[in-house]
């Protein structure tokens, strides 16, 4: 029903494009998202990265954009009517998407595509992605650093490298103020069901931790940390307003300072098919304000974002063994971007079993 | 509040939305209907009950608008399959697809906003109790509703008049109407009460569960609430028990998780399903309780001779 709105709303947009006389020199910028636009997460970070885009450069670019788009087959269709449609360079946001963009594009050779998440590219098709990993570090020490109990509860939503990562990251972090810190691991085996996040949230608390952290869409969790009178941190965007007194800092996705760049490089005609992981350096994610923690704490949080942001730490560096006991890294030695995109294992410390 | 009691609570809290739902279609189906749009109702419930409590302030208009809301959305399915006889598998795997992209338009305002909880009724003397005290009697409207529905629509059918004929109509259609009961009518009754009772479990989701508004939020719930009719043989306390069950499996393998044994999450998560499974097929071994609890004219369109 919504789709077919929309399907309705973007031809009505194309057939206004071409019967304005000024709309010739507006560069067109499509995005295509798998979930609502207003999610309060995932699609949503990339729609506010849309309207950041609108704002910036005003008169120069027009916006178009597919929400609810289900990964697979549909996928395909949808980016095909985006690349009809006049858009000069188009958005696909979500994984499932990869091999839709990579075969489209092969039609479309003037179009520019950017793929986020994804691992393949083409002279057309370019990928992009941030390094939320760094969030997650920066999380684990200040979860060490506020915990009591001295053990945090960890809601993962499906075992892929991406959450895997996350998952060690924020150890890493934890392990550097509190080498004995454990987590509790649940995998909810869901991105978005509140319910079941809130159930995994409420099985956390009952079991004695006293921060949670989680790797699922909804504000849920944050609502049952509240609840409970213990600490947690957001997902995505923002979520001070589910627990003003509860949550700890948010990794926030700001997609919208990326896709200005990149908008701006095909109006330049300087743009070509790149594969870019930013990090907090960049601007491609941001850490919410650090609240509901003691000072200390606090200035601890901010030391470690600017030693990342400086790259004077990368939260993936030696000595770290990995969770069966034999060396991963070795002392001083930085993981490369390969091994943290594939990751399949577990650091030292974590007692959960990753599920194959 | 020792481990046991929080476990309870919880389980309760996951358990409410599945019984209510379930024993609606399950009146629903006693009366020889099959609708399919449950998870449908269900989130049209939760949308409605979200905005109504935004609106007004009071999470209780919220639930009324909640149950209201679903009984109107099912009055859709009756007029399509009971007037104009359409297709029921059809057109309630079609409610379901209107009702997730309805509620996504109603809800669009309230996402991110935070909600207000459904209070807990504290019932005096009764909650002092020691360990059930504060588990069943320390509870919001919507448990009590949904014990009392459990019991109300088990007196209903198995102990009335209006229910005995419910029951015929159900088991055989052409004979409830050559002996005078009003088909059609019943069967309208019938469905809306299914759709009153999936826009309470919805209501339920947004105003108690997990007090916010997302897109989909019943996430399957709607449908494991139509396995659970087949799994309780068409019986309201076997609802009740099964809906427990399941709750029980799903907060446990949470738990279980947590606490670190070593089994595969996938297999835990999966465990929910497959008790219930391996209990429809325990159930459904003995044939001769099957078919007394079967309405037989489950599904079967009527057309009345005129």
């Amino acid at each position: 029903m919504k789709k077919l709105i929309f399907a309705l709303a973007t031809s009505a947009a194309v057939l206004g494009f071409t019967a304005a006389t000024s709309a010739q020199d507006k560069t067109k910028v499509c995005f295509i998202y798998v979930g609502p636009k207003t999610d309060g997460g995932y699609s949503e970070a990339h729609d506010h990265g849309r309207q950041a885009l609108e704002k910036a450069l005003g008169d120069k670019v027009e916006t178009a954009y597919l929400e609810n788009v289900p990964e697979g087959p549909d996928a395909e269709r949808a980016v095909e009517r985006m690349a009809r449609s006049g858009c000069a360079l188009v958005f696909t946001t979500s994984f499932g998407f990869m091999d839709a963009t990579i075969k489209v594009a092969q039609k479309f050779p003037d179009v520019k595509f950017e793929h986020a998440t994804g691992f393949k590219s083409s002279e057309n098709v370019g990928t992009y992605n941030a390094r939320f990993y760094e969030g997650r570090y920066i999380q684990g020490v200040i979860a060490a650093k506020t915990s009591k109990a001295g053990v945090a509860g960890y809601i993962a939503s499906f075992p892929i490298p991406e959450v895997v990562m996350g998952i060690n990251a924020f150890m890493l972090g934890a392990q550097s103020v509190n080498p004995d810190f454990k987590v509790k691991i649940v995998w909810a085996n869901t991105w978005a069901d509140p319910g079941k996040e809130a159930d995994a949230a409420k099985a956390l608390a009952d079991q004695g931790v006293d921060i949670l952290t989680q790797h699922t869409d909804s504000t849920a969790p944050m609502q049952v940390a509240a609840e409970r009178g213990i600490k947690a941190f957001g997902q995505a965007s923002d979520m001070i307003a589910a627990g003003p007194q509860t949550q700890l800092t948010s990794i926030v996705d700001t997609w919208g300072n990326y896709y200005i760049k990149r908008t701006e490089a095909v109006i330049d005609g300087t743009w070509k098919s790149e594969q870019i992981w930013d990090g907090l350096k960049d601007g491609i994610l941001e850490m919410a304000p650090y609240t509901n923690m003691p000072d200390d704490a606090k200035a601890l949080a901010e030391e470690t974002e600017a030693k990342i942001r400086s790259g004077e730490l990368h939260p993936f560096t030696g000595p770290v063994k990995k969770q069966d006991g034999s060396d991963w890294l070795a002392d001083g030695e930085v993981s490369d971007d390969g091994t943290l995109l594939g990751m399949n294992f577990y650091v030292a410390g974590i007692d959960d079993k990753l599920p194959d | 509040m020792g481990m046991i009691e929080a476990i309870l609570l919880t389980v309760i809290t996951a358990a409410t939305p599945l019984v209510i739902a379930s024993l609606g279609e399950l009146v629903t189906e006693r009366s020889g209907v099959l609708n399919l749009g449950v998870e449908g109702m269900m989130v049209m419930g939760a949308a409605i009950a979200f905005a109504m409590t935004q609106v007004t302030g009071s999470p209780y208009l919220g639930l009324l608008a909640g149950i209201g809301g679903g009984a109107l959305f099912s009055l859709l399915f009756g007029f399509l399959t009971l007037t104009l006889v359409a297709n029921q598998v059809a057109t309630g795997l079609a409610l379901t697809i209107l009702g997730l992209g309805i509620s996504g338009q109603i809800g669009e305002p309230y996402v991110g906003v935070s909600g207000i909880k459904l209070p807990q009724i504290v019932v005096p003397v009764l909650s002092d109790i020691p360990f059930f005290g504060p588990v069943l009697f320390r509870q919001d409207l919507v448990f009590y509703l949904s014990i009392t529905l459990v019991a109300g629509v088990s007196w209903f059918l198995f102990r009335s008049r209006t229910g005995l004929k419910m029951r015929a109509i159900g088991d055989n259609h052409a004979s409830a109407h050559a002996l005078g009961i009003h088909v059609i009518r019943t069967r309208y009754l019938a469905v809306m009460f299914g759709g009153a009772c999936a826009g309470l479990a919805g209501a339920q989701l947004s105003l108690v569960y997990t007090p916010q508004w997302v897109e989909n939020m019943s996430a399957g719930r709607g449908w494991i609430a139509l396995a659970l009719v087949v799994f309780a043989s068409w019986r309201p306390w076997r609802v009740l028990a099964g809906g427990y069950l399941f709750g029980a499996v799903s907060i446990s393998q949470l738990h279980a998780q947590a606490f670190g044994v070593g089994i595969p999450s996938q297999f835990l998560s999966a465990l929910p399903y497959a008790a219930t499974i391996v209990v429809l097929i325990l159930i459904s071994h003995n044939r001769r309780v099957t078919l007394i609890n079967t309405p037989a004219s489950l599904g079967k369109p009527f057309v009345p001779d005129r």
